[in-house]
């Protein structure tokens, strides 16, 4: 494995959440929390707006992270979490990571403007988005985390989506928050590490997590984590962590990427492409790749 | 100590004395002057709180909900659009049984941009389960912070605490700010049945079908009910305590009164010295001020209205297509009643338009010429 130094810590043993969710069979955000709650711990509570997870922890009165959670409002996964922290704060409650765990329709779209508040404020929360790149709950609607030619419900085969997925990761790094990570569950110590790192450092922290979704992006249950290996070993999501806004840092330097078609081809949301969609594609994801290392002084 | 205080800064005072933990607020006009001077208590040590700079008043809401939750004490402040754009969070606020106090000043509603008083905007959110307290002078805008975090914190709702935009948030008088101590002993620290605490995990709201939504209804309604002992017992303590007594309706020279006027905030304030003015001249006119809207005080209203001759309803807002809303509330609590008086409704003074005391009296007179209510009658308008 190519890599840089985040791959040497173990997996915490201990695990929070309980068996029992609700979620599909093979969901990246079901594996997501789990792997987050081994890192954070138990001290930890959830701010969870509208999104697959308002589902996955289970109906009232059950739940299935052991963990307070609060279910809020579509766009109010940080703002609410602001106002546990100020709450934790008076009363002398220091040592409890207070995360805001959100979609991507409730990050990149309806709650991109409290998540901005906070970062600009540098409220001490970890806000966590578990991207599966489209409004899943709601039965595979569009967002602005969608890709470049993905196939949803509103952006069908003959309209396929014909702009580029938003750029959060820039956007929360013009905020100048402290720490910015991404991840997927195919690294697993890597995004123990970052989120342990994430839990240490004081101000807005910000982790974007890929969590591919075998009903949204019509693959196999079985090719979850297969899928998050093929999307950092194909360059379209790079393992990256940013200090200060500044301070950009590549985690796995592809120098052997696999070529996009090999990360497109078993997602059904992709099937419609032809030969120079997916052209396309790969030319994008190639600039983009430039960017990043530009960023990360590696050009 | 008596101090000259503005509306605005008697919330802030109310807030600071009720030992409010976070504030979280959005600057809107006329409310603006609340969380300055809250932010400058907070910023110089007098008040240990957390002020959240929010970025909207939908985040404003929903950080007082996560504070209010995790165990705190949350007050913010708004006005017309501001509330308006809380109105998501306000219905979560309920659902979640937050028990905040929320300071609104009455403004009109745009477009056009308008900025004076007028109660569209606190009466559209009179669904959403926030109990409602209408003030007539500042000191009962101080007093009633105090004590709506007494009764929000016993049933777990929050309470909506509104003022007419400049004839009260703007005006100064004197206000007798009440000794810390006997706050503290009057209003005892939040400490909520159910918190977000590691120590102890629950999730809250989460997906609840027909089989139990309809329960959590229920219980909120019966919150609601059992609240109206609540505000009469805790105004009834707080006259004990500061010498001034509160319910959720206040009688003026009800006694012999043949006519009644009902009237909420300012208006009834003027409703009062139109009163006198009209006593003296020999008319048996008498005013019931509804202080409380939210819970409705279904037993003061219809105790208040048996067997008088007229009952005139004055409201400074409209419920287009019915009418105004004070109005029909009060109409519809008297159907049932075995003696029913007519009951006419006037509205005026929308978008802050002055309503003075021969205008209550032109009303009165007006009023006393017609056989017949009439679902709408307007005063003062231009057309």
């Amino acid at each position: 494995m190519e890599g840089g130094e985040g791959m040497r810590l173990p997996l915490p043993e201990r695990e929070v959440m309980t068996p029992g969710h609700l979620a599909c069979q093979g969901c990246g955000a079901a594996l997501t929390m789990r792997l987050a709650l081994k890192a954070l711990g138990p001290r930890t509570v959830l701010s969870i707006p509208a999104c697959c997870w308002s589902v996955i922890d289970g109906p009232f009165p059950h739940s299935t992270v052991n963990v307070p959670l609060f279910h809020t409002a579509f766009e109010t996964a940080a703002s609410t979490a602001s106002g546990i922290r100020a709450a934790f704060e008076i009363l002398g409650k220091e040592d409890v990571n207070v995360v805001a765990w959100a979609g991507d329709g409730g990050t990149y779209d309806i709650g991109i403007q409290a998540l901005s508040g906070a970062a600009e404020r540098n409220d001490n929360i970890i806000y966590i988005c578990y991207d599966n790149e489209a409004y899943m709950n709601t039965g595979i609607q569009r967002s602005a985390a969608t890709p470049l030619g993905a196939w949803t419900t509103t952006t069908p085969v003959k309209h396929p989506k014909s702009e580029p997925k938003k750029d959060m990761v820039s956007i929360l790094a013009a905020h100048r928050i402290p720490y910015i990570a991404t991840a997927t569950i195919a690294y697993p110590e890597d995004l123990v590490r970052k989120l342990e790192r994430a839990k240490e450092t004081k101000g807005t922290k910000f982790i974007l997590i890929l969590s591919p979704c075998p009903p949204g992006w019509k693959t196999r249950p079985e090719d979850t984590v297969k899928l998050s290996r093929l999307a950092v070993q194909s360059r379209v999501f790079p393992l990256l962590e940013i200090e200060n806004g500044e301070k950009w840092i590549l985690n796995m330097n592809i120098k052997k990427p696999v070529p996009v078609v090999e990360y497109l081809k078993p997602q059904g949301r992709f099937r419609h492409l032809k030969e120079e969609d997916i052209q396309r594609i790969q030319e994008y994801v190639d600039k983009e790749w430039e960017r990043i290392l530009k960023r990360c002084g590696l050009a | 100590m008596r101090k000259v205080l503005m509306g605005n800064h008697a919330l802030s005072y109310g807030a600071t004395l009720s030992r409010v933990q976070v504030i979280a607020a959005y600057p809107i006009t006329p409310q603006t002057q609340v969380v300055e001077l809250l932010s400058e208590i907070v910023a110089d040590g007098k008040l240990k709180a957390k002020f959240i700079r929010v970025e909207s008043e939908h985040s404003a809401m929903a950080a007082c909900i996560g504070a209010s939750a995790a165990g705190a004490r949350a007050f913010t402040a708004t006005s017309a659009q501001g509330l308006a754009l809380m109105h998501e969070m306000l219905h979560w606020a309920v659902g979640a049984r937050t028990p905040i106090v929320l300071g609104n000043i009455n403004r009109a509603m745009a477009p056009p941009w308008t900025i004076w008083t007028e109660q569209n905007d606190s009466l559209s959110q009179r669904d959403t389960g926030w109990m409602q307290v209408y003030c007539q002078n500042n000191q009962e805008v101080l007093d009633s912070v105090i004590q709506a975090y007494k009764v929000s914190e016993r049933v777990l709702l929050p309470t909506m605490i509104v003022l007419d935009a400049f004839v009260l948030s703007h005006t100064y008088e004197v206000v007798d700010i009440p000794e810390q101590e006997k706050v503290d002993e009057y209003l005892p620290p939040y400490n909520p049945p159910y918190r977000l605490d590691p120590d102890e995990p629950h999730a809250f709201g989460g997906l609840t079908g027909p089989d139990g939504y309809f329960e959590l209804r229920y219980i909120i309604e019966k919150a609601m009910e059992e609240s109206r002992e609540v505000w009469r017992e805790t105004g009834k303590e707080f006259g004990e305590v500061f010498g001034r007594e509160y319910g959720l309706t206040e009688e003026y020279k009800t006694g012999d009164a043949e006519f009644l006027i009902v009237a909420s905030a300012t208006i009834a304030s003027t409703a009062r010295v139109a009163v006198d003015v009209m006593r003296e001249k020999g008319k048996k006119v008498g005013l019931l001020r509804i202080r409380v809207i939210r819970p409705f005080p279904f037993d003061e209203v219809r105790e208040c209205l048996k067997g008088r001759k007229k009952v005139l309803v004055i409201d400074r807002n409209v419920s287009f297509g019915f009418g105004g809303i004070f109005y029909q509330e009060v109409k519809s609590a008297m159907y049932n009643e075995e003696h029913r008086p007519p009951i006419f409704g006037i509205i005026t003074g929308l978008g802050g338009r002055d309503v003075r005391v021969e205008d209550i009296m032109e009303m009165v007179e007006d009023v006393e010429r017609r056989e017949k209510p009439e679902d709408i009658i307007w005063k003062g308008v231009r057309v």
